[in-house]
């Protein structure tokens, strides 16, 4: 069979053809297969992390990745931004009818190594089918469970004046990657989307045992929109040097002719980090010799004053403010 | 004779300018007892005498007030009489409820100058000379009551000679608060770049050396730095733009004298009296010739010029030096210096050397920048030595409108004054933004207002939104068109409905897009958009504003779509081409604009005058520079009705242009025509606007008015048809001026009970 059918989605024979050839192929494992309405899971010691995340996106392949792979990544990141070790993930797809059984075998692979390279098990699942126009091509849920050491304490209100801004790598290569896919720009540049796994790297850094105040992945609305939340949450302001902030040659290219800003633009594996002082050369150092990190850099301090809000040391020596996006960036030039 | 005895208050501009002396002389003159005193309130004033005498008085009070005092208010009240012997200066009083007015800085009086230039005079070459009639103000003022303790001269104790003036009610320094001489007063001295002092017996004569090899130097002025370098020195005019960062936007120039000035632009009687007086601003004038680099004002007309306005300044012109290049003290983008370690270290890799004095700036004040059109005034920036010149509206509250994004200039107001601020700058960095929140703070406190109501423009990104957004108090969102017309309706007290021509650059609609060319029918409450310019698509919003090449290409696209060619003249890459119809294509970052500026930009881009600017409206502004106006046909278009609006389709007008730049027809032409072509859809827009609404008022306001043809013509033939046509004079038309208009529709709206933003 070629195509996914309403008939795939109805509990009936076809589901269980989808479960069992697809999904367990894939997913294999010991949870899964007790094949009850629910799974019963081990019992935890500590607190737990839980976090859900809908996948929407267009095109559902891209390079760097795909709508599988990105389900998983997300949700396992952003369990992994509060310091917890991620162990379990749910999937539930919404399937337009009509759906290639060959591309959706992609994503399902896709999702079965993304999981393996994250070690977390895949112990609940759904799937329906929805008339043909109802959604687009395929959409899926993923909710991750996670468990959180003792002495962690890791969140957006930790950020300290003097503290140190750390970013793993260069900004903008998601967003901008599929702006050009999915706008069919005809483009000489070449961009890919950084969409990649952050909880090794923040093992790591956790590991040094350094003082991690906050760790955020900068995806949606990019840095800027990621650093004025935590500004928000820690009351404090944040100063960035603009010549620091590391951008891709591409995706600046790209940023130029849509004058857009970088800062502003999606990630999907890339990470910030707020840690003391004292300890930023050390994370920096961890960071830089991970795959995922081999870009890192410091680009800002946290300051005292003025609070709430993100600043720019530009290069021409001002500090231009970095807003909140309001929705479209309108012209405010005369 | 039976006397009389009278109690008078005189409100106004009455501090600082000599007012108490006045009435001690007239007091003396009409042979009258009392007092005259200082209050926050004003001057206040017991006489006594006879009839004939008190009626006397009290026509001189105002028919012969000093020459830099506005007298607002007279209150006279009888009171039984008392018998004074004397008639007497008292002490001035502080605490009651304030409205005193603050005077501007004033440029250095005739007296003054004559001092300074005379070897024999105490205060020969001494750059802190002043006296009731001339010097600073508003800059150096701290608090009210304006006493000297309550300046920046207060850390300056008299010499015996100085308090001597200060105390005699018949010198020219009678109570002249910033009284100094060179035995006690501020001093200047010499730095470089790192301000380490230079060892100098004669600082202005090493100036003058440094200078005439082409140095840069900082100088501290009056209400700021200044970068000033000889203007006849090609090499030391370049450095500074290198330096500068600053590579076309035109300098402006300080020159000798009025002689001077006359060698190298055309100079009408309103100029020269506008140049000679107490205001001073940098005034754009008519070159004459070519006799001074070119690149003080690449291609330009005009020139901006002022005149020494300070001791310091007429010192300045040392030996041969007699043009000056005299530009604020920043870094492109951030507020004027103004403190001598942030200046160091801002402009320290700027400047070759500074010039510095220890008379600390309260409040930094800019150059104003002036112009004559039609015979009047019409202000581009309204800054020193207007600002807080206050102006009157009757009725309005406690209120604070917080401006526009670029150049921004707020207003306050307080029982019938607003005070517009000095200008601000663009809130685009955290220091204006700073600037701006320090300057709003002084104003509140000086003047003790409180405002509880708010008024902020439209557009949610305005960091001036932002700060309105932050403040208590009824909050109001106004149209940024209409706050341009409403601020040229309130500058002339027009009270009924008129048509109101917004030529602007970039405001936030109503409709979520970016308008610039509106004809709206407003009055201070609300405005009905009966007509506009087609939208045309910005591709890469902002950078479309930056790049005039990028409004051409949509012009082209809107014609042409993909196929389009764009014209050689526009000196555009394969690359580029294919990039921005890829951004077209996808409309991608690509809002739509009604802006007449974006109309000017797409002509200048499809002319390849100007493929990116380095300054606001660079193109535009360029554009009117090459205008050839000697043939008047205009290029066709057409007016549309959409939603019962007016709509002018301007694409005919591009598609005319494509054709005559395809034949060759020369850049000056093709910018002559599109000018007449303009001119003729707003008298024919006009024309049917008042057919079906009937109003005859019309008022011009955008800072696209700052282009002249464009004016005076729209001008002329308006009022060849009978219209009353209403420009700005003392407010910008440009976005400087705002302030007001949204302080009056606010006020306005709130009164009705209504504060839900727009109409
Ligand atoms: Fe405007
Ligand atoms: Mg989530
Ligand atoms: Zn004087
Ligand atoms: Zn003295």
């Amino acid at each position: 069979m070629d195509y996914i059918t309403l008939a795939h989605g109805s509990g009936g024979k076809a589901s269980h053809q989808l479960i069992e050839g697809l999904f367990y192929k894939h997913f294999q494992n010991d949870i899964l297969l007790q094949g009850n309405d629910a799974s019963i899971l081990p019992k935890f010691s500590g607190r737990i992390a839980v976090s859900t995340d809908s996948f929407v996106i267009h095109p559902i392949f891209f390079p760097g990745g795909d709508i599988g792979k990105l389900s998983v990544y997300g949700t396992v990141n952003d369990l992994a931004m509060s310091g917890a070790k991620p162990l379990y993930i749910t999937l539930a797809f919404i399937i337009e009818e009509g759906f290639s059984m060959g591309d959706l075998e992609k994503i399902v692979a896709s999702i079965g190594e993304a999981a393996k390279e994250a070690g977390v098990k895949i112990v609940a699942g759904d799937t329906k089918v929805v008339e043909s126009g109802s959604v687009d091509q395929i959409y899926i849920n993923t909710t991750g469970i996670g468990i959180l050491p003792e002495d962690i304490d890791i969140g957006g209100q930790n950020a300290k004046a003097g503290d140190k801004i750390i970013i793993s790598g260069t900004i903008g290569d998601h967003g901008t990657a599929i702006m050009a896919l999915r706008k069919g720009f005809e483009f000489s540049i070449d961009l890919e989307s950084d969409c990649g796994l952050l909880s090794g790297m923040i093992h790591e850094i956790l590991h040094t045992g350094a003082k991690v105040k906050v760790l955020r992945d900068p995806t949606r609305g990019g840095l800027a929109t990621t650093l004025n939340e935590i500004s928000k949450q820690s009351n404090v302001g944040l100063l960035l040097e603009e010549a620091a902030v590391p951008v891709k040659h591409e995706v600046r290219s790209m940023c130029e002719i849509l004058g857009l800003d970088p800062i502003y633009i999606a990630n999907e594996g890339k990470l910030v980090v707020i840690v003391a002082e004292e300890d930023a050369e050390a994370v920096l150092g961890v960071m830089k010799s991970h795959p995922m990190g081999k870009d890192a850099a410091i680009i800002g301090t946290v300051v005292h004053s003025p609070q709430g809000q993100v600043y720019v040391k530009t290069e021409i020596g001002g500090t231009r403010i970095l807003q909140m996006p309001v929705g479209e960036l309108l012209p405010r030039i005369c | 004779m039976r006397n009389y005895r009278r109690f008078i208050k005189v409100t106004g501009i009455v501090q600082g300018v000599g007012f108490r002396p006045f009435v001690y002389r007239i007091a003396l003159e009409e042979n009258l007892k009392g007092w005259v005193n200082n209050t926050a309130v004003g001057v206040r004033i017991e006489v006594e005498g006879n009839l004939e005498n008190l009626e006397a008085f009290q026509r001189k009070l105002t028919e012969e007030a000093p020459p830099l005092s506005k007298v607002e208010e007279v209150i006279v009240e009888n009171l039984p009489y008392f018998g004074y012997d004397s008639f007497n200066i008292e002490k001035s009083h502080g605490k009651e409820e304030v409205l005193t007015l603050i005077s501007p800085d004033v440029s250095i009086c005739a007296q003054c100058e004559e001092e300074i230039k005379n070897a024999d005079n105490h205060r020969y070459g001494y750059p802190f000379t002043n006296c009731t009639n001339c010097g600073p103000r508003f800059s150096i003022i701290q608090q009210l009551p304006y006493d000297r303790e309550m300046t920046t001269m207060k850390k300056f104790p008299m010499c015996d000679k100085c308090k001597e003036e200060y105390k005699n009610p018949l010198d020219r320094r009678f109570h002249a608060q910033p009284n100094a001489c060179p035995d006690c007063g501020p001093r200047m001295w010499l730095t470089d770049q790192r301000g380490n002092p230079i060892d100098t017996q004669d600082p202005m004569e090493e100036l003058y050396r440094r200078l005439k090899a082409g140095a840069i130097v900082g100088v501290k002025g009056l209400g700021g730095f200044q970068l000033v370098c000889d203007g006849k020195n090609p090499a030391a005019v370049q450095k500074l733009r290198t330096r500068k960062r600053r590579p076309w936007k035109p300098f402006a120039l300080m020159m000798r004298d009025l002689k001077t000035l006359r060698a190298y632009c055309h100079v009408n009687e309103k100029e020269e009296e506008i140049l000679t007086g107490i205001q001073k601003p940098i005034l754009l004038l008519d070159k004459k010739n070519e006799g001074l680099p070119e690149s003080i004002a690449p291609g330009q007309k005009r020139l901006g010029i002022m005149l020494p306005y300070t001791p310091l300044h007429h010192l300045l012109f040392h030996g041969s030096l007699e043009v000056l290049i005299m530009t604020s003290g920043n870094i492109s983008g951030l507020p004027i210096e103004y403190k001598n370690e942030e200046a160091i270290d801002h402009l320290g890799e700027i400047v070759d050397c500074f010039l510095l004095h220890d008379r600390e700036i309260h409040i930094p004040v800019d150059d104003s920048v002036s112009r004559v059109v039609l015979g009047k005034e019409r202000l581009i920036r309204r800054s020193r030595g207007y600002a807080p010149i206050p102006i009157k509206i009757e009725g309005i509250e406690e209120t604070l409108a917080c401006g526009s994004h670029l150049k921004n200039t707020f207003c306050i107001s307080k029982k019938d004054m607003a005070f517009f601020g000095q200008h601000i700058g663009d809130l685009e960095n955290l220091e204006t933004y700073q600037h701006f929140q320090a300057c709003v703070d002084h104003f509140k406190s000086v003047y003790g207002i409180q405002p509880h109501i708010i008024a902020h423009d439209l557009h949610p990104e305005y960091l001036s939104t932002v700060y309105a957004e932050k403040e208590t108090g009824d909050k109001v969102a106004i149209q940024h068109h209409h706050a341009h017309i409403a601020s040229c309706m309130a500058e002339h007290g027009i009270h009924e409905p008129v048509i109101g021509i917004a030529y602007d650059g970039t405001g936030y609609g109503t409709d979520g897009k970016i308008w610039g060319g509106e004809f709206l029918i407003c009055d201070y409450e609300g405005f009905q958009r009966v007509g506009h310019l087609n939208y045309m698509r910005m591709p890469g919003g902002e950078t479309a504003v930056k790049e005039p090449w990028r409004m051409a290409a949509s012009q082209l696209y809107a014609l042409r779509g993909e196929a389009l060619e764009l014209p050689l003249s526009m000196e555009v890459s394969e690359e580029e081409k294919t990039n921005i119809i890829q951004v077209l294509k996808h409309q991608l970052n690509c809002p739509e604009t009604s802006s007449m500026g974006r109309l000017f930009d797409s002509v200048a881009g499809l002319l390849g005058i100007c493929k990116t600017i380095t300054y606001e409206a660079q193109g535009a502004i360029e554009l009117e520079g090459i205008s050839n106006l000697s043939e008047s046909i205009p290029y066709s278009y057409q007016l549309e009705i959409l939603d019962e609006a007016y709509v002018v389709n301007t694409r005919p007008i591009i598609e005319e242009i494509i054709q005559d730049i395809e034949k060759g027809v020369e850049a000056s032409r093709i910018a002559g025509r599109f000018h007449e072509t303009v001119i003729r859809f707003t008298i024919e827009l006009c024309c049917k606007i008042y057919e079906k609404y009937g109003i005859s008022k019309i008022v011009l306001s955008g800072g696209v008015f700052q282009n002249e043809i464009l004016l005076k013509e729209v001008y002329y033939r308006l009022t060849e048809k009978d219209f009353q046509v209403y420009m700005h004079e003392q407010i910008p038309c440009n976005d400087g001026g705002i302030a007001l208009g949204q302080l009056v529709i606010a006020n306005r709206r709130i009164k009705k009970g209504d504060n839900k933003s727009c109409v």
